[in-house]
């Protein structure tokens, strides 16, 4: 037997707030946080605000957290549901999540309560980096995929690079994240589908002036294949990097169960890498959308 | 304080607790501490680099997920250069499962597995989606005997062979191993499955077929690892839907001197451990020195068999 202390002995479980936490030098844990809030931010998105212990506060812009959701329906839900975190807030303690009602997990999350538990498993996952020489990014997302880059443009703050948020949605009022961007000094456009500002040819036509202005350095995107396929066409023409944030169903989020495959591309060659481990934030020029 | 341990054959595992094969890798070091677990089990390893099966590779159902991996990995070489190093950082014992197309390769892979590191070669021989005489030689009794006796020449090694809860009648393939000289009987792989969505008509796998991984399949492997524990001698392993420490415990009673973990582990990456935790403690609660003591424990000499008798008597 390894010789075990009584502290050590209950090691394994899920951490709660306050309890010590055996595995301080761990990068992942799996933690019981407290709902504090859980509402509706507009029509279509709810977002969650949750109490959890210290070391998930450690969660960088681009990774995630595995999610237990609760049952929508009195049926299990067998496995969690991975959700890249939308803001770590450190001086709450606390971490928030962005999110649509889709399938069976995010309805049950819908149902979670002020108060209730919730098991999270993370921080997990390749997060966004930033490369010393870029001065001036340009982060691109629609729809709940902005949840994602919304962090992106916190770390950008701190490293004191210049962000161009372009919000794309399906009409002013469910655009996402303006104020988080707007708040962290983020040059905000938006562009809706109800007067065809979101087109990819004006979207284009955005990109390429800032090209053209020296504030596109780099490329950020995340949540549609369609500006997925047009930043990494632009970046290849007038060599900009990026990075995408990928997604695929999970069943461990650890890089144990070989699931959550994507198909890349590298040197002309295709090959699969498992979005939980090498990803979920991959080189953009070599993701293969879907 | 009780004594967890068990000997598998030659080995002893510091407790009966393990991975299944494919739900596990040293990535899980990133949560627990894998010291603390009974062997180390890494995924099925082939010959050649393999990519596995098209994506999707996993399906929510009423009653578990079903999941069609397809054995992706990078060939035995680099399995040997990179991978047994990565889990000998660890102390526990590792044990390595290998799968071949073949009764030749399978004997030959052992061969080429006996090697330091190494403590157990798992033959896995029940691949869900592969053919009885191409892979899943475990449908098999002839098939079985044929694989498992080129294996057994092959290596000194401890052999663990993983069987397949699709064929017919289990313990004659569980026969046909222990007489072909395996060290002991791992029951079982996942069972095979199919789902169909009704939104577009077409099978939720992109492998079509897959294995089911559930709770719902721990009375049926109990059933097996009970059957096949009272016509074998060699020590048996159960897999199958183990979420908590009195399902270790069941187990045992059963006939199992270990269990192996996959489903609870996706779900909660702490279970593991976790379930060693709450198994010291269940033992200590009934002051229960050695867990061994629970092998084949199952008291079921004295069943009244008189239904009016039965009837008559308290639950």
């Amino acid at each position: 037997m390894t010789d075990l202390t009584p502290e050590d002995k209950y090691s394994a479980k899920p951490i709660r707030i306050g309890e010590v936490d055996p595995h301080p030098d761990k990068p992942t844990g799996e933690f019981i946080s407290i709902v504090v809030s859980n509402d509706y931010v507009n029509d279509e998105y709810l977002k969650v605000v949750l109490d959890v212990p210290d070391r998930a506060l450690t969660a960088k812009a681009g990774q995630f957290f595995h999610l237990l959701c609760p049952t929508p329906d009195g049926a299990e839900v067998w496995m969690r549901r991975p959700m890249s975190i939308y803001r770590v807030d450190s001086a709450n303690k606390r971490l928030e999540f962005l999110y649509k009602k889709e399938g069976r997990g995010t309805q049950g999350m819908a149902m979670l309560e002020r108060g209730e538990e919730f098991n999270i498993v993370g921080p997990l996952g390749v997060g966004f980096w930033l490369e010393e020489d870029w001065k001036n990014i340009v982060v691109l997302g629609r729809g709940v995929g902005l949840a994602t880059l919304a962090p992106l443009s916190q770390l950008a703050a701190e490293n004191n690079v210049g962000v161009t948020a372009i919000l794309s949605a399906r009409n002013p009022e469910v655009v996402m994240s303006r104020d988080l961007f707007e708040g962290l000094g983020a040059n905000v456009i938006e562009v809706v589908d109800t007067d065809s500002s979101s087109d990819v040819d004006n979207v284009e036509k955005i990109l390429e002036g800032l090209i053209a202005d020296g504030k596109a350095d780099a490329f950020f995107t995340c949540g549609s294949n369609r500006l997925l396929s047009l930043m990494k066409r632009l970046g290849k023409t007038h060599d900009v990097a990026g990075q995408v944030a990928m997604e695929q169903n999970m069943a461990c989020g650890l890089g144990a169960c070989y699931i959550c495959m994507r198909t890349f591309e590298v040197d002309g060659e295709k090959t699969l890498r498992r979005v939980c481990r090498e990803g979920p934030c991959f080189n953009m020029q070599e993701a293969v959308g879907w | 304080m009780v004594d967890l341990s068990v000997k598998i054959g030659d080995i002893t595992l510091q407790n009966p607790i393990m991975p299944a094969s494919g739900a596990f890798s040293w990535d899980y070091g990133d949560v627990i501490d894998l010291n603390r677990l009974g062997g180390l089990v890494a995924k099925t390893i082939c010959r050649e680099p393999r990519l596995g099966n098209p994506t999707p590779r996993m399906a929510e159902t009423e009653a578990g997920i079903i999941q069609s991996i397809g054995l992706p990995g990078k060939g035995i070489d680099y399995f040997l250069e990179n991978i047994v190093p990565e889990y000998n950082k660890w102390e526990p014992p590792l044990i390595v499962s290998v799968s071949a197309d073949t009764a030749e390769d399978f004997a030959a892979m052992t061969r080429d597995l006996t090697v330091d590191g190494v403590d157990v070669i798992e033959v896995n021989i029940s691949c869900p989606t592969k053919a009885p005489s191409g892979g899943n030689f475990a449908m098999h009794s002839e098939h079985t005997k044929e694989v498992m006796d080129g294996i057994r020449a092959a290596t000194d090694k401890p052999v663990w062979a993983k069987l397949s809860p699709n064929a017919g009648d289990i313990v004659s393939i569980a026969v046909a191993a222990e007489e072909a000289g395996a060290d002991a009987l791992v029951l079982c792989n996942t069972f095979l499955s199919l789902k169909i969505r009704t939104d577009n008509f077409r099978p939720a796998l992109g492998n079509k077929f897959g294995g089911l991984v559930s709770p719902a399949l721990k009375p049926i492997v109990m059933r097996m690892v009970y059957q096949v524990a009272q016509e074998c001698s060699i020590p048996v392993i159960g897999i199958g839907g183990v979420t908590k420490a009195e399902d270790v415990v069941e187990y045992m009673l059963a006939g199992a001197s270990g269990v192996g973990i996959g489903y609870a582990g996706f779900r909660n990456p702490t279970t593991l451990t976790t379930i060693i935790d709450d198994l010291d403690e269940w033992c200590d609660e009934r002051g229960i020195k050695e867990i061994s003591e629970l092998i084949g424990a199952v008291r079921d000499d004295d069943i009244e068999w008189d239904p009016l008798v039965a009837a008559s008597q308290g639950v």
